[in-house]
């Protein structure tokens, strides 16, 4: 079977032999962009018939299984029903900011997908400051929500997206330093070279407690940064209605919706690559035997198999845990994540400089 | 706040938080655990649990024998005045005038199946029944008499 970068270096040198250069660069750029909205497509149906059937489960229930095998199209049928919807305005909004926001929602997704690798050598755009750009861009997917806020006129959605404000502003120091960790470990921010430097083995495994302490402080950042429970104070349906997007309606509302769920995928892309090894095979110090049959599973597949693993950690706790108050939230940030992350960060630079990792 | 209470704190948090997921991870796995009915599918093979409240009953022996004293307190115990206690008098053996009941009128639309009746009963006289589908195009035909006709009180019961 061939891999992702195969097929992709066949294309671009097929392109070459049949195009000039700028005509070869526009082709690419246009596949590429279809190529992301596919994946967007597909990750928001699989996502949320995935949320629904682990939600269900987790709270001893069946979930949807009326629409198609075992409910399976149920999330499809939904689409095709917010399609349809008018995606109405409300008289006293801002019309233009309320229209822009879900399409800003959308970009910022689709901007962070581009240093993601998805397979061994197979990346939209290798930045060498990739980890930068993905902290940097996340932090922009507030500017949406704060302006859907506004522009609803709206009480809830004012209150829900001030929340999500202060929310995102305080839990991007604390992602921003457990990426740390990897990055000092590394010694770069180019995702290629992360990946590289766990082809043997996952820092996960290769750093100690600290890097653990570091992936729990991530996921912990990551799930109050994608205003999922048990920080969903933006949206918070059982004080705020829908917080931010409770004026949306229709393909407007399923945008914000399909946002969620493609950051919850790159947030979790972006662990699998830094803590997990991203694309690299599961290798166990010299025993050749299992080393070399693991390399046989497809890297793809080990990039999805680990994006998934924490895309249901993820909804693990949401299913699980109870939504945090607005001061419990900003307390666990302040006085429990930021100085746990700080002096772990320190920890693993001692460890890094002292070579006392693997 | 102390160092040693803000270790505990956090080490108490992650066990706190571990627990619940442990829980809801046990469920995630036990598909037998799901106490979702298919209704309308399994209708013949229906189970509900023990404490259901479907409706008020009076159960009566073969003998179409019940053990209603018609005390009242079933009537009194009702929050909004669902069920109605009727009289007559009844000649016993001897000769004597005694109380019983003509119709014990339950008002089904009234009901908000709260149970006080069935625990103020100091005869055990009603309890709930399991039926639930009660919907019907008359609303005459909520209002039940729950003594069948003809029916006397139990031989013992006072």
């Amino acid at each position: 079977m061939p891999s992702f970068y195969e097929i992709a270096d066949q294309l671009h040198s097929w392109l070459n032999a049949n195009f000039n250069p700028t005509w070869v660069l526009i082709i690419e750029m246009v596949l590429a962009g279809v190529a992301v909205i596919g994946l967007f497509a597909v990750l928001g149906l699989v996502l949320v018939i995935m949320e629904r059937k682990v939600s269900a489960w987790m709270q001893i229930r069946l979930g949807p299984n009326r629409v198609g095998p075992k409910g399976m199209l149920q999330s499809l049928a939904d689409t095709v029903k917010l399609i349809v919807k008018e995606g109405m305005t409300p008289s006293g909004a801002d019309k233009f900011l309320f229209n822009l926001a879900p399409y800003i929602a959308m970009i910022v997704a689709m901007l962070l997908l581009a240093p993601i690798a998805f397979a061994g050598n197979f990346q939209l755009w290798d930045i060498n400051v990739g980890v930068l750009y993905v902290s940097a861009i996340s932090s922009l997917s507030v500017i949406s929500v704060l302006m859907a806020g506004w522009a609803s006129n709206n009480k809830y959605s004012l209150l829900g997206a001030m929340r999500s404000g202060a929310q995102i502003v305080s839990y991007e120091l604390t992602a921003g330093l457990s990426v740390l960790a990897i990055v000092v470990l590394a010694g770069d921010l180019k995702i290629s070279a992360i990946i590289a430097s766990q082809s043997d083995g996952w820092w996960i495994f290769k750093g100690h407690i600290p890097v653990i302490i570091a992936f729990v402080t991530f996921i912990i950042a990551v799930t109050a940064e994608t205003n999922r429970a048990p920080f969903d104070l933006a949206e918070a349906e059982s004080e705020l209605t829908a917080g931010f997007h409770t004026e949306y309606s229709g393909m407007k509302f399923a945008l914000f919706f399909l946002a969620e769920y493609v950051n919850v995928f790159i947030v979790c892309a972006l662990g699998a690559t830094l803590f997990l090894g991203g694309p690299m095979p599961l290798h166990i110090g010299n025993w050749e035997g299992f080393n070399h049959a693991m390399d046989y599973v497809p890297s793809s597949l080990w990039f999805f198999g680990k994006t998934f693993f924490l895309i249901f950690l993820i909804m693990w706790f949401r299913w699980t845990f109870p939504r945090l108050r607005i001061d419990q939230l900003l307390n666990l940030e302040w006085k429990y994540l930021l100085p746990i992350s700080m002096i772990n960060l320190l920890i693993v630079t001692a460890m890094a400089i002292l070579k006392w990792h693997f | 706040m102390s160092v040693k209470k803000y270790i505990s704190d956090v080490f108490g948090a992650i066990k706190s938080l571990a627990t619940g997921m442990k829980r809801t991870m046990y469920y995630f796995t036990h598909h037998k655990e799901i106490i979702t009915q298919q209704y309308p599918d399994n209708r013949n093979t229906l189970e509900l649990p023990d404490r259901f409240k479907g409706e008020v009953v009076m159960p009566h022996d073969e003998n179409n024998e019940h053990r209603c004293t018609g005390c009242q307190a079933c009537e009194l115990a009702c929050p909004n005045g669902t069920i109605k206690v009727i009289f007559k008098n009844e000649l016993t053996p001897e000769g004597k005038k005694k109380k019983a009941i003509d119709k014990l009128v339950y008002h089904l639309e009234l009901c908000t199946m709260c149970n006080l009746c069935v625990e103020a009963c100091p005869s055990d006289a009603i309890k709930m029944a399991q039926t639930f589908e009660h919907s019907v195009f008359d609303r005459s035909k909520l209002t039940k008499v729950l003594n069948h006709p003809g029916s006397k009180i139990m031989e013992g019961v006072e």
